[in-house]
């Protein structure tokens, strides 16, 4: 199908780094079931860095292939670059998505920081609570 | 293995069409219009096919209308009946929550205009009854306008019974037949239809090119202004070779019905029983009404549109009801209206047969589909919810 560039379609159908971290240091979801796509992220932290990443998918084709794609970006940075990690970013090393499913980036990078900011949370470590909006502020999912 | 189960969607041509069309192409180019020879002669071939058709919907050929396809035929049928009505003072409309967005478009422009429109809910076996039908006319509706046989479903709607109430009631009465024209006995006389659309691509004919009946003494309001192909009621040089294939084809399918239904019903419930077996899956729509050739599943903790590709990938073209699919968030109006929650209308799959679907087909795809399902509900945080006990199962 022609919808989706090579690259989607290489990280849906051979989706990197999918699964389960058991015990994970940090674990993000975001999105849901009515929407159709949810994004779960589970984080291994070791010295400040992604040790490992795992990702669960439900969703469409560019959702999966988001997650795929931003984890493999994730691993084995720093948590400061991990956190950088714009769904632009994500998008861009697809080589793009159409423009209704950019959401499906955005997901992406969002899980990211949930997990980070989970991570954060379970070690009473301080942050600039700026850098994570919370899941209401996005207008994603505001289905009657 | 290729597997094309999407003929909801659109059909492969028939031998029967591609020829006739072909023929119309090479040795009958003039316009019906012309009144030398060589136009006179397409515009007997035009007769022609106006005739077949007619005799297979059981109308006079002076009842048949050449549009576009089935959306012009629904959109020209509404808008005319809601200009008759509107002449009258009559403003109201009776349809159902899941017509064809061609339907239900149209409806919502009239509207805007000041029209009141009743969907009937289908929320009961995904169907309703002529008793809803009969309990929503009033005395200013001026139109009621039920499909023959859903599209997503594959619901069959009592369109006698229907037409029956209509006839007695006086009010006019549209059904949107696209997906039943080839496939589902229809006699316009016998069940008191006042106007049908049909879609020549739904029965093996070509794309672009439909009818729209309506009865004698309904005046259509022209939606194309420019010539007087059509009686005057719809505008430019005939579709011919179109018309042609789509008159070849629908004669080809009604003589075929009986023999078609029969095997498409038994590859369908063979496939249905089968999939029946995932569990957590459920039917969409009930197993009784139902087309010859619709199987719509609902998959538990997955979403349409990585299944279908996934299921593209082993050869098996279908179809799903997923937000994704369409580019909006909302999964189907259909899936909807018939009261599957938003939560799991998402994971739904269409597998639309014809009669050259084969029993090796089903079988290729019952071994697929469980292996797909099952590798995406392993990716799926929402599954593995389910699974432990933290959310609960819808079915």
């Amino acid at each position: 199908m022609a919808l989706y560039s090579e690259k989607v379609m290489d990280h849906f159908r051979n989706p990197r780094n999918a699964g389960v971290i058991e015990n994970a240091d940090g674990v993000g979801e975001v999105g849901n079931a009515k929407c159709g796509d949810i994004m779960k992220i589970y984080l291994k932290i070791d010295n400040d860095t992604v040790s490992d990443v795992k990702f669960e998918t439900f969703g469409c084709g560019s959702a999966i292939a988001s997650s795929s794609m931003a984890t493999e970006m994730i691993k084995g940075k720093p948590l400061s670059e991990a956190l950088e990690l714009s769904n632009k970013a994500v998008a861009e090393a697809l080589d793009g998505l159409p423009a209704y499913k950019m959401h499906c980036s955005v997901l992406a990078e969002e899980a990211i920081k949930a997990a980070v900011k989970d991570y954060y949370d379970k070690n009473g470590i301080k942050y600039d609570k700026s850098l994570f909006p919370d899941c209401e502020s996005c207008a994603h999912c505001s289905i009657e | 293995m290729r597997v094309y189960a999407d003929n909801a969607a659109t059909t492969k041509m028939s031998r029967a069409s591609i020829e006739a069309m072909n023929d119309a192409v090479e040795n009958c180019w003039g316009n019906p219009s012309s009144l030398h020879s060589i136009g006179q002669h397409a515009a007997e071939r035009l007769q022609k096919a106006r005739e077949d058709i007619a005799e297979v919907l059981g109308c006079s050929p002076k009842e048949i209308y050449f549009t576009s396809g089935g959306s012009e035929a629904d959109n020209q049928a509404i808008i005319s009946a809601a200009r008759i009505g509107e002449r009258k003072g009559k403003k109201h409309i009776v349809s159902t929550a899941f017509e064809h967005h061609a339907v239900l478009h149209t409806l919502k422009k009239l509207e805007k205009e000041g029209f009141e429109i009743d969907l009937l809910d289908v929320k009961n076996n995904a169907n309703i009854t002529p008793e809803q039908v009969k309990n929503a006319i009033r005395d200013d509706t001026c139109l009621v306008t039920v499909m023959y046989a859903n599209n997503e479903v594959g619901s069959i709607l009592p369109i006698a019974e229907i037409g029956k109430i209509c006839r007695e009631k006086g009010v006019i009465f549209h059904t949107d037949a696209v997906q039943a024209a080839g496939h589902l006995h229809i006699n316009v006389a016998d069940e008191c239809i006042d106007m049908l659309s049909l879609s020549a691509h739904k029965f093996h004919g070509p794309k672009g090119v439909g009818v729209l009946y309506a009865r004698k003494g309904i005046p259509l309001t022209v939606l194309i202004e420019g010539g007087a192909q059509e009686r005057g009621k719809r505008a430019g040089t005939e579709n011919l070779p179109a018309i042609i294939g789509m008159a070849a084809a629908l004669k080809e399918a009604n003589e075929n019905l009986d023999a078609n239904a029969a095997k498409m019903t038994k590859l369908r419930d063979k496939l249905i029983d089968g999939l029946s077996k995932i569990p957590h899956s459920a039917l969409n729509g009930t197993r009784e009404n139902r087309l010859p050739g619709n199987v719509n599943f609902l998959f538990e903790g997955i979403e349409g549109e990585s299944l279908l590709l996934l299921l593209d990938d082993r050869g098996i073209c279908a179809s799903s009801g997923s937000a994704c699919t369409s580019g909006s968030l909302d999964p189907s109006h259909v899936l909807l209206a018939i009261g599957r929650p938003h939560e799991i209308a998402h994971g739904s799959l269409r597998l639309s047969l014809s009669e050259w679907n084969t029993e090796e087909e089903i079988d290729y795809m019952l071994e697929q589909i469980p292996q797909v399902v099952t590798y995406l509900r392993n990716m799926s945080p929402l599954w593995r919810e389910k699974v432990s006990g933290e959310k609960e199962f819808e079915i």
